[in-house]
């Protein structure tokens, strides 16, 4: 039996259970939210940005959205805060802050 | 007509992979099973297979490369022995979890240390909990015969688990014996195409095999793959059904010897067992009704079934050809005692060691374990219940 991917949840009994919990479906990383693992939260300063987008490709977790050439600001739902991305850039418009809340 | 031939364990076992023709085979060679890799490459060499022969580094790679291609939808194999099995270790787990049936040649020998390239059950045994299925052969037919059903079994729609034939190492592997082997057409047929439900590979269809479970999902996976494994003890009892009919060779999930009228009952495993049916002939034409078990299948253990084989037996001898180091019994006591207990059974189990890194077994020291056994009841004393056979002290 193979389980869609959006009827997979903690209330599946093991009788449920796709076979070693493989999923039948593609990009479904998104539909999980690591943005709740963040301890530290990047702050995009647009007026310092030159959209060199250097940022872009270092995030590991595909969380700087881009659209036509330029940057928006970050996914937070998928950003993990590893700071990467304000380390990168050369103009200061990346700043790591404690996340509050 | 099935085909006489003459052939050590190792090259039955190549040439039943021969008839599978399997997809992809990654190997790293390790006395003893080294043969089976070789002669293999010699059928890939000569056109005689379309297998892809992946010559890894390790074992380790070997087994990775093998989770690789058959979670893409190849039908895959390998062979490895002892060290090569242990360094392969964190794959067998992966294996199992991740369903894929994969089907390994292991052909027992001891572990180091000290290092020893001689037969014991220690490394199959290490593997015992990573979710395998595991069979055991007692001969170089049966090490054929076991690895033709290999897939059907392995494959099954209720079972999808990855599966060791285990035969011992240079006693089965090396000695040369007649074999009656099936024709190339015959096989094939019996062993059929593999057509996954979901692949890697598959164009109409994508899926993502091993994802992190969390702990809200991990019990529950584990719990479907043991389910899994409990088929497969009726799907071997169906595959061998099917395979006597091609064969008229019979297979069940253990075999028994002499043991319906018996009052001393031995149970063992591997090529051992057919010296324990000579000891158990030559007591019986002393009058004594002495029997033997021989287990096929391992994993899973056929618990219920073994007990309901043995339960009218006082006195049963459970032979470890391993030691496991708890410092009361061996996997096989274990189990057999376990089984017992849950059955409420009334049975005196001694356990016995033997055999480890090569000891010869012979007829006489077999005879002794059933000659300790009706001494227990002579003086209904068991004393030391966990004892080593053929020890110098």
């Amino acid at each position: 039996m193979s389980r869609a991917f959006k009827d997979i949840n903690e209330f599946n009994t093991w009788q449920e259970m796709n076979e070693g919990c493989n999923v039948y479906e593609s990009a479904t990383s998104q539909y999980f939210n690591t943005g709740e693992w963040r301890v530290d939260m990047p702050t995009f300063i647009a007026e310092k940005c030159k959209q060199c987008l250097l940022c872009v490709p270092v995030c590991p977790d595909s969380s700087i959205p881009v659209k036509d050439m330029k940057r928006l600001d970050f996914d937070f739902d998928h950003c993990k805060g590893c700071g990467i991305c304000a380390k990168v850039c050369p103009f200061g418009a990346i700043e790591m802050k404690k996340e509050e809340n | 007509m099935s085909i006489r031939e003459r052939l050590s364990g190792n090259e039955a076992v190549a040439v039943a992979m021969r008839q599978i023709n399997p997809d992809v085979m990654p190997a790293f060679p390790i006395t003893p099973s080294t043969e089976i890799p070789q002669y293999f490459s010699a059928f890939v060499a000569n056109g005689q297979v379309d297998t892809v022969f992946v010559p890894v580094e390790s074992e380790h790679s070997a087994m990775s490369a093998a989770i690789g291609a058959e979670a893409a939808g190849a039908r895959t194999l390998t062979a490895t022995s002892s060290c090569g099995l242990a360094l392969m270790w964190e794959e067998l787990y992966v294996a199992a979890s991740d369903r894929l049936p994969i089907a390994l040649a292991l052909v027992n020998r001891a572990l180091s240390g000290p290092i020893n390239i001689n037969c014991d059950h220690s490394d199959a045994m290490g593997a015992r909990d990573a979710g395998w299925i595991q069979i055991f052969s007692e001969s170089n037919q049966e090490a054929y015969d076991n690895f033709v059903q290999a897939y059907r079994i392995a494959e099954h729609k209720d079972v999808r688990l990855p599966i060791m034939i285990c035969q011992d190492g240079f006693i089965t592997s090396h000695a040369v014996e007649n074999i009656e082997l099936i024709e190339d057409d015959k096989v094939k047929e019996f062993v059929g195409e593999y057509c996954p439900e979901n692949y890697l590979l598959n164009d109409n269809g994508t899926m993502a095999v091993g994802p992190y479970a969390i702990p809200a999902y991990y019990m529950e996976t584990k719990r479907a793959q043991l389910e899994a494994l409990k088929n497969a003890k009726k799907v071997a009892l169906e595959v061998a059904e099917d395979f006597e009919k091609i064969s008229g060779r019979k297979y069940g999930l253990f075999e028994t010897y002499k043991t319906e009228d018996a009052d001393y009952i031995m149970v063992i495993m591997g090529s051992a067992a057919g010296t324990g049916k000579e000891a158990v002939d030559e007591l019986r034409a002393e009058g004594k009704k002495v029997g033997l078990l021989k287990i096929r299948l391992f994993r899973p253990f056929p618990a219920e079934e073994i007990v309901e084989a043995i339960k009218h037996v006082k006195y049963i001898a459970c032979m470890d050809r391993t030691e496991s180091f708890n410092a009361q019994s061996g996997p096989i006591g274990n189990d057999i005692r376990t089984a017992l207990y849950n059955a409420k059974a009334d049975c005196e189990v001694i356990n016995y060691v033997y055999g480890l890194g090569g000891r010869d077994v012979t007829v006489e020291s077999l005879k002794s374990v059933y000659e300790a056994l009706m001494e227990i009841e002579k003086t209904g004393d068991a004393g030391e219940r966990y004892r080593y056979l053929s020890l110098r002290d």
